[in-house]
Order: structure tokens, then C-alpha cells, then sequence
């Protein structure tokens, strides 16, 4: 199926899927396989893929549509109606500021503009390295400790704006002190 | 299996073995530790608590067991560990990290002498030689019928739920009936805890009515309400509760089928959802036949995707069906027709998790905590500026007064209240004068707000009113799920006017749309979303007129937080000659020196983020904050000359 959704490209389509994407098509084509062949399994199947690779590829919508009998723009309004999905693969450390209503009041907005200043991303893109997400969430339920931002899996309480430098600077280091690390494993 | 046991006897097994389960535990010889491990607790550092514990039981060669339970509500005092040391009470201790876990391991369980009065909050139970929880007005006022056990029993062991009397509701209703277990809830007048407070009795009653070949119930899990997480807490610190009440309401309907539909963004409450499940299918308090009855019921969790909207009943039944979450016109109603065309109920977290206490206590009981017509307890998550933050649950009819200024300890930093915003985004504000409102479903509604979700923020006067709405505003426009065209666009231009009016570009004459806008929005749309969508704007019209015409015809925010209508500036007669520390924390570097060796704003590259404020040391305590811009003195400004001999350094 994917073999015959890639025929349909031109040349620049094709040069825009990277080697990191196709890897990821070749698995949800794989993935597919073992889901029923009906309209109700749409959701269920954005969600596996959404859950497995972090993000759902353009083409990954289109052998969704194919595999389910459903029209591309179906899939393609529930995915964009629902906020689970993203359209970007994350970075390796996603980042994601809570802008619930106590976060907000107590600054979250602000907290956000100081990730999208300091990773030269916006809320939703991810940085070309990919070792940045950026996105805002509605509400992550840590009100009491706002405003709450979310590093991978750990949340992070009372975020000021020079704690959003700290976070991104102890991510740095831990990916320099992992790299020498490696160095001189290799060595 | 159906047997001749009854399913008293048959609970009876499990309740004896899991209270001697329990009883070891509660009778170790060796120190038990409990660490609040919820969601939020985890947020505050609940894991590097734990690993504190577990080096410094290590270093200081201590035997002793450590559990994570759930969460106690008390946000403001995370990380929460319970310590039970044999020969002392079960004792509370508060903002335990890694240092004081340490110290508490050293000083308490290897001498055994001190029992750390420094970081305590009480002990569990009465005792002479400590404060109980009970001599503190956080614990004393509340009422706690649905949050009873939370943060006090292992969510992962189901035997710890049996042993305080798990299931013993579940069985007296397999004996007596379902018609029984509606008839009691009916009588209780147990009205929905989602927010419309819709009667769960009348509903199911409905239900039990229509003749199906199956019936299914829906807990409703899918808070999507900003500012609220008690529906989060319920089902990561007491699991089985839900579940009973899950299975109670089946029994009354008739219901074989269940689900637990809860946002994707919980993924701690889904996984320990998922694990109770299994536990209570091994003890057979769920599946097939269950407690040797006739009744059997299958239980499976949904993830939600995120989409507030999924919170209407018909939008959610749309979602699990596999389409885009958009509610439909009712009749014909759920209960006759919802999910597959089934007789469908759809409970909140809270209203389940309340049914159980019912069945216990009877309706009578549930008649005596809270008014007459919203009878039982409230619980709220009060955040923002209240000293003691977190979920409370106080009986219906107490005063917002009493709530924030007794309960929560009044506000932070000897700060004024201003407003309270309840309900969330379908809720409103209401101002200080306004406090001595009762709180249930009726009077809330009554001045516009309503009791929603449960969320409670309270705000103070550095939070400016038309920003709250234009956040709301801009919430529920994103979450409108584009049927109705009066809330697709209605809340689009509501948006716009007061993003319009939060930077100084309003008109007087947009009031008078917002107000238009607002009454169409509600009269032109199906569900509760579009309905209520409004009545954060139309609260501070009507309480906080002021303001508007504040940002309207002086360009001026009275909070000082619409940050195109603020301004920030060094006073020179405050600031230090050689302080750097405003320098340090700028992410825009628009600090710089004057000629003198202070410090001053850099107005062009200012992002107005309010670090310096925090950053200037409080005995100086120079950074000032005006609106509008205008306000800046000249101070006669210079910058200091560079020398070229440290710009070669350079």
C-alpha cells in the first residue's frame, strides 16, 4: 500500500520525506495490518499510531483512509478535531507548558514565549534538530503547583523564566556530559 | 459461576483475607513510609522523595516497607509522606524531599527520639502527645464522604479498598436488587456531579425503563475543565470506588456493559484504572456473575483524545463511536438511545464515586450533609491565590466565604480578593461582594455562575477581569466543535473584541456587542458548551464594568497584567549602586547600567515577563509596575559609557 501511495508523489514530495519518516511509514503499514477494516476502528487506529511513533506523517493519514474505506477527509477531520494528534514528529525532550486557567493567571503565557524565545521554535513546531518540541496544553491538573510545564515525562512546578533557562540548560549539559560519555566509551 | 452463597458470604472471604492483609501491614514491626504518588505529588517530587528514603534507610541500615498512595488533596503541602513507626501514631508530614527524608529517616526511625515536630502536620489519630489533623481548620471544616480514603490506601491493592469496606455496597445491592439500589439513589436525590446537577436517579430510572437486549454505562472521565483535577484524583487514589459505583449503576439499570472514558492525558489514572480492573475481575467484583449473583458486567477503559466538548454526553457517545466528538439533538436522550442505539448512562467520576456511600448509608444519611435541594458534599479544587490550595470537599450550602477564607486559609501574601471564577470556562466570575453566596447547583446559578466541574480559582487584585474572559473566550472558541454557527463564530468575535480591548484597542461602543454577541451565543447553540460560553464574559461585564471601561477610555489596566497596557521601570531612589541581580535573570538582556552603576529598562526590548520583579531583592524592592506605559518618570536616564579598553576585553 505504501509503495503505491509513494507512485502517486512528485519529485518534491518525495524529497520531503526523510529517511526518519519513511521508517516510520513502513511501520504503520506493518501496524495497519493488524487492525479490522472498519469505519469504527478510525480513532482506535490514529490512536496506535499517534501512541507508537508520536505523531501521525501526512501519508500515514492517507493509508489510514485507504486501509478503512473511509475518505481522506474524513480521517483527516477527526484528526485534526482532536487534540491528542500532532501533525510533527516531537523532539526527543517535548516540551509542553500547561495553560490551564490557574497556570495562566499566574503566567504561563509568559512561560511559553520564554521556550519559543529561548528554542527559536513556536508553540506546536519542532526544533530542526529535533531536539525540541514545543506545544501548550489546556490543563495537566497540577493547578496548585502553576504555573507547571511538562519536560518528556517530568513536570516541572513553579516555573519562572529563568527556570525555563535552567530546564534547557540541564538538558544541554546531560546531552554533552552523555556524548563525552560516549566518546570515551569509544575510545 | 452462580452459586447458592449469597454475595455477602462471598464478599465476606475476600474482606476477611484482605483485612488481615491489611492488619500486617497496619501491626509491621518495621516502619511503614507512605509517599503521596499522584500525579501531582509526583509534579512536586514525590519520586526523588522516595529514592531520598530509600539511600538514607540504606546508609543508615533501617529495614522498612515504602508505599505510594494517592492523593490527599493538600496540593500545597506536596510531597505529603505518612510515616506509621511502631510506638508513634500514623503521623503527617509536609514538603518532604530528598533532604528531609533523609533527616527524618536519621533522626526518627534510627534513634527513634525525634519525631521531626519541624516538618509534621499532625497525626492520623487522637494522641496526647502530637496535633491531630483535626485541630487544623483545613481538615476540620471539610466533610469527606467520596475523598475519605484517598491518599490513605494503596490505589494498586484492591484488598486495601476491601478492608475499609470496599464492595460491602456492591453486595447489599446484588441482595436487595437493582430496583432497590435506584429506589435508595433516587431517594437520596443524588444529583449529577458533572455540573448540570441533573438527578442520576431520574436518568436511571429512564433507563431501567426501556427494554433492551443491552444497556451499557459510560463514567465519565474526561475533565477537560482548565482548572480542575479532582475527577484525576478520585480515579488515581481510590479506583474501586469508582468501580463499585460503576457497578451499582449498572445494577439499577440493568446495564452488561461498562466503560471508563478518560482523557488520554491522564495516563497514570488509565493505567491504574486498567490494573483495578484486573484485580476486581480476579476477585469476580466484576465480569461474569459476579459475587456468585446472576448480575455480570464487562469493564474497559477508552482513552479520550482531548476535545472539552467530549464532556456532552451525546458528543462523547459520537467519540467512542469513532467520530468527530460533536453532540447531537436530544431527544432522543442517551438513556433511551445512546451508544449503538443502547440505553445509555453517562455518570461523572464524582457522581459514581458518591454512590457507593449512599447504598452504605442510606438516603437518609445523604439528606443530612448539605441543603435540601443539593443534598451531599461538594468537592472543589480551589487553586490560585489561597494560601492553602488544592481539593476540598465541604458540604453543599457552605459559603464561598467559609470555602476560600476558613477552609483555604484566606488569600496569599495578605493580598484583597477580588474574584472568584467557579465553574471554569462555563462558569463565572464573582466579585468579593458576592461571598456570601451559597454554594450548591441552584444559588450558584442564581448569579450567574455555575457550580461546573468544580473548579475554583481565586483571584486577586493583580488579575485583570477582561483577561480572564478573553482567556476563557479563547478556550471555548478553540474547543467549540463548529456545529452551531452562533458558538463557532459567536466566540470567534467575543475573542476578538476583547483581545481587542486587553491591548488598548477597544471601543466603548464593544461592550454593548459583547453583551449582544453573548445572548445570542446562548440562545443559538445545541449544547452546554455554546450555552455556557458566555458567562465568563457576561460576569465581568456585569461585576467588573469598570475594568472594561478602565482598558476603554484610559488605556489602562487597574491589575497591571494586559501587558501592552503595562509597563515596567527601575526607581533609581530604590535601586542598589553595583546589584546585578535583575541583570542575571532578563531573558531579553533589557536590563542595562546608567551612569550612575544602577540599573534601568530597556523599554524597546522588555518583554514585560515580570522576572526582575521577583529577581530585585526585597530589601530594595525598585522594580515598578505601571499601567498605562505613560506612567514611566524620567529619571534623566543615561546609559553608562562603555570604556574601550573593556569593550576590547570583550
Amino acid at each position: 500500500m505504501l509503495d503505491r501511495i509513494l507512485a502517486t508523489l512528485d519529485e518534491s514530495e518525495k524529497a520531503a520525506i526523510d529517511e526518519e519518516e519513511l521508517a516510520v511509514l513502513k511501520a504503520v503499514a506493518d501496524e495497519l495490518l493488524s487492525v479490522p477494516q472498519e469505519s469504527l476502528q478510525l480513532l482506535p487506529a490514529l490512536q496506535m499510531i499517534q501512541t507508537k511513533h508520536g505523531y501521525l506523517p501526512r501519508l500515514a493519514l492517507r493509508m489510514v483512509a485507504e486501509h478503512l474505506a473511509v475518505t481522506i477527509g474524513n480521517v483527516y477531520g477527526i484528526a485534526t478535531f482532536y487534540n491528542q494528534f500532532r501533525f510533527n514528529p516531537p523532539g526527543r525532550n517535548p516540551i509542553k507548558v500547561c495553560l490551564g486557567t490557574a497556570c495562566h493567571v499566574k503566567g504561563g503565557e509568559i512561560i511559553l514565549e520564554n521556550f519559543e524565545r529561548r528554542l527559536g521554535i513556536k508553540e506546536n513546531e519542532t526544533s530542526e534538530d529535533r531536539e525540541y518540541s514545543l506545544e501548550r496544553v489546556a490543563c495537566i491538573g497540577c493547578c496548585a503547583l502553576a504555573p507547571a510545564v511538562v519536560v518528556g515525562e517530568k513536570v516541572e512546578a513553579y516555573v519562572t523564566p529563568s527556570k525555563v533557562e535552567g530546564i534547557i540548560t540541564e538538558i544541554e549539559v546531560r546531552k554533552e556530559m552523555a556524548a563525552r560519555e560516549q566518546e570515551k566509551n569509544e575510545d | 459461576m452462580k452459586t447458592e452463597k449469597s454475595p455477602k458470604e462471598h464478599l465476606k472471604a475476600h474482606a476477611e483475607s484482605a483485612a488481615s492483609v491489611v492488619a500486617a501491614l497496619k501491626d509491621s514491626p518495621l516502619p511503614v513510609i507512605y509517599v503521596g504518588a499522584a500525579t501531582c505529588g509526583l509534579a512536586a517530587g514525590a519520586l526523588e522523595t522516595i529514592a531520598g528514603f530509600e539511600e538514607a534507610l540504606k546508609d543508615n541500615g533501617i529495614e522498612a516497607e515504602i508505599r505510594k498512595v494517592g492523593c490527599l488533596g493538600h496540593c500545597y503541602a506536596e510531597p505529603l509522606v505518612i510515616i506509621q513507626n511502631p510506638g508513634f501514631p500514623s503521623l503527617l508530614y509536609q514538603k518532604i524531599g530528598a533532604g528531609e527524608a533523609g533527616i527524618l529517616v536519621r533522626s526518627f526511625l534510627k534513634d527513634g527520639s525525634d519525631p521531626c515536630y519541624e516538618y509534621l502536620i499532625g497525626a492520623l489519630e487522637a494522641d496526647e502527645n502530637f496535633p491531630t489533623l483535626m485541630d487544623y481548620p483545613r481538615y476540620l471544616y471539610e466533610n469527606r464522604v467520596v475523598m475519605e480514603h484517598c491518599g490513605l490506601i494503596d490505589p494498586k491493592e484492591v484488598d486495601h479498598y476491601l478492608a475499609v469496606g470496599g464492595y460491602e455496597s456492591l453486595a447489599a445491592g446484588l441482595e436487595k436488587g437493582g430496583a432497590w439500589v435506584l429506589d435508595e439513589v433516587k431517594a437520596a436525590n443524588l444529583r449529577g456531579r458533572g455540573g448540570a446537577g441533573f438527578p442520576a436517579g431520574k436518568k436511571w430510572e429512564i433507563a431501567r425503563g426501556v427494554e433492551a437486549f443491552s444497556k451499557m454505562v459510560i463514567c465519565n472521565g474526561d475533565e477537560g475543565d482548565p482548572g480542575a483535577y479532582m475527577d484525576r484524583t478520585l480515579l488515581e487514589s481510590n479506583p474501586h470506588q469508582v468501580l463499585e459505583g460503576l457497578a451499582l449503576a449498572a445494577l439499577a439499570i440493568g446495564a452488561d456493559r461498562a466503560l471508563l472514558y478518560i482523557r488520554a492525558e491522564y495516563p497514570l489514572a488509565v493505567k491504574i484504572m486498567e490494573a483495578a480492573i484486573i484485580q476486581a475481575e480476579a476477585k469476580n467484583l466484576l465480569g461474569e456473575n459476579i459475587l456468585g449473583s446472576d448480575f455480570s458486567l464487562a469493564v474497559t477503559v477508552f482513552q479520550g483524545s482531548g476535545a472539552f466538548v467530549c464532556g456532552e454526553e451525546t458528543a462523547l457517545i459520537e467519540s467512542l463511536s469513532g467520530r468527530r466528538g460533536m453532540p447531537k439533538v436530544r431527544p432522543p436522550y442517551p438513556a433511551v438511545s445512546g451508544f449503538a442505539e443502547l440505553p445509555t448512562i453517562i455518570n461523572n467520576v464524582k457522581t459514581l464515586s458518591t454512590v457507593p456511600s449512599i447504598i452504605k448509608n442510606g438516603a437518609e444519611w445523604f439528606h443530612g450533609i448539605g441543603t435540601a435541594e443539593s443534598p451531599g458534599t461538594a468537592i472543589f479544587s480551589v487553586v490560585g491565590e489561597v494560601e492553602y490550595p488544592g481539593l476540598v470537599e465541604v458540604p453543599m450550602g457552605v459559603t464561598l466565604e467559609h470555602l476560600v477564607v476558613d477552609v483555604c486559609g484566606g488569600i496569599k501574601n495578605g493580598k484583597e480578593l477580588k474574584a472568584v471564577q467557579i465553574g471554569g470556562p462555563s462558569g463565572g466570575c464573582l466579585p468579593a461582594s458576592l461571598m456570601e453566596t451559597e454554594i450548591d447547583f441552584d444559588s450558584l446559578k442564581s448569579v450567574g455562575a455555575m457550580m461546573g466541574s468544580g473548579g475554583l480559582v481565586v483571584m486577586n487584585e493583580d488579575t485583570c477581569m477582561v483577561e480572564v474572559a478573553r482567556y476563557f473566550t479563547d478556550f471555548t472558541q478553540g474547543e467549540s466543535c463548529g456545529k452551531c454557527t452562533f458558538c463557532r463564530i459567536g466566540t470567534r468575535h467575543l475573542r476578538e473584541i476583547l483581545q481587542s480591548i486587553t491591548v488598548g484597542e477597544g471601543e466603548m461602543s464593544d461592550l454593548d456587542d459583547l453583551a449582544e454577541i453573548s445572548e445570542a451565543v446562548v440562545a443559538g447553540s445545541l449544547c452546554s458548551l455554546g450555552k455556557t460560553a458566555p458567562n465568563p464574559v457576561i460576569t465581568t461585564l456585569r461585576f467588573f464594568r469598570d475594568e472594561y471601561i478602565a482598558h476603554i477610555e484610559e488605556k489602562r489596566c487597574p491589575a497591571r497584567m494586559c501587558r501592552t497596557l503595562t509597563a515596567f521601570y527601575i526607581d533609581l531612589e530604590a535601586c542598589a549602586r553595583g546589584c546585578d541581580a535583575c541583570v542575571a535573570c532578563c531573558p531579553t538582556e533589557a536590563i542595562f547600567t546608567t551612569s550612575n552603576r544602577k540599573k534601568a529598562i530597556d523599554q524597546e526590548k522588555c518583554v514585560k515577563c515580570g522576572e526582575c520583579v521577583y529577581a530585585c531583592p526585597p530589601e530594595y524592592d525598585a522594580v515598578r509596575r505601571v499601567s498605562p506605559p505613560e506612567l514611566i518618570p524620567d529619571q534623566g536616564v543615561e546609559p553608562l559609557p562603555v570604556k574601550e579598553n573593556e569593550e576590547g576585553d570583550a
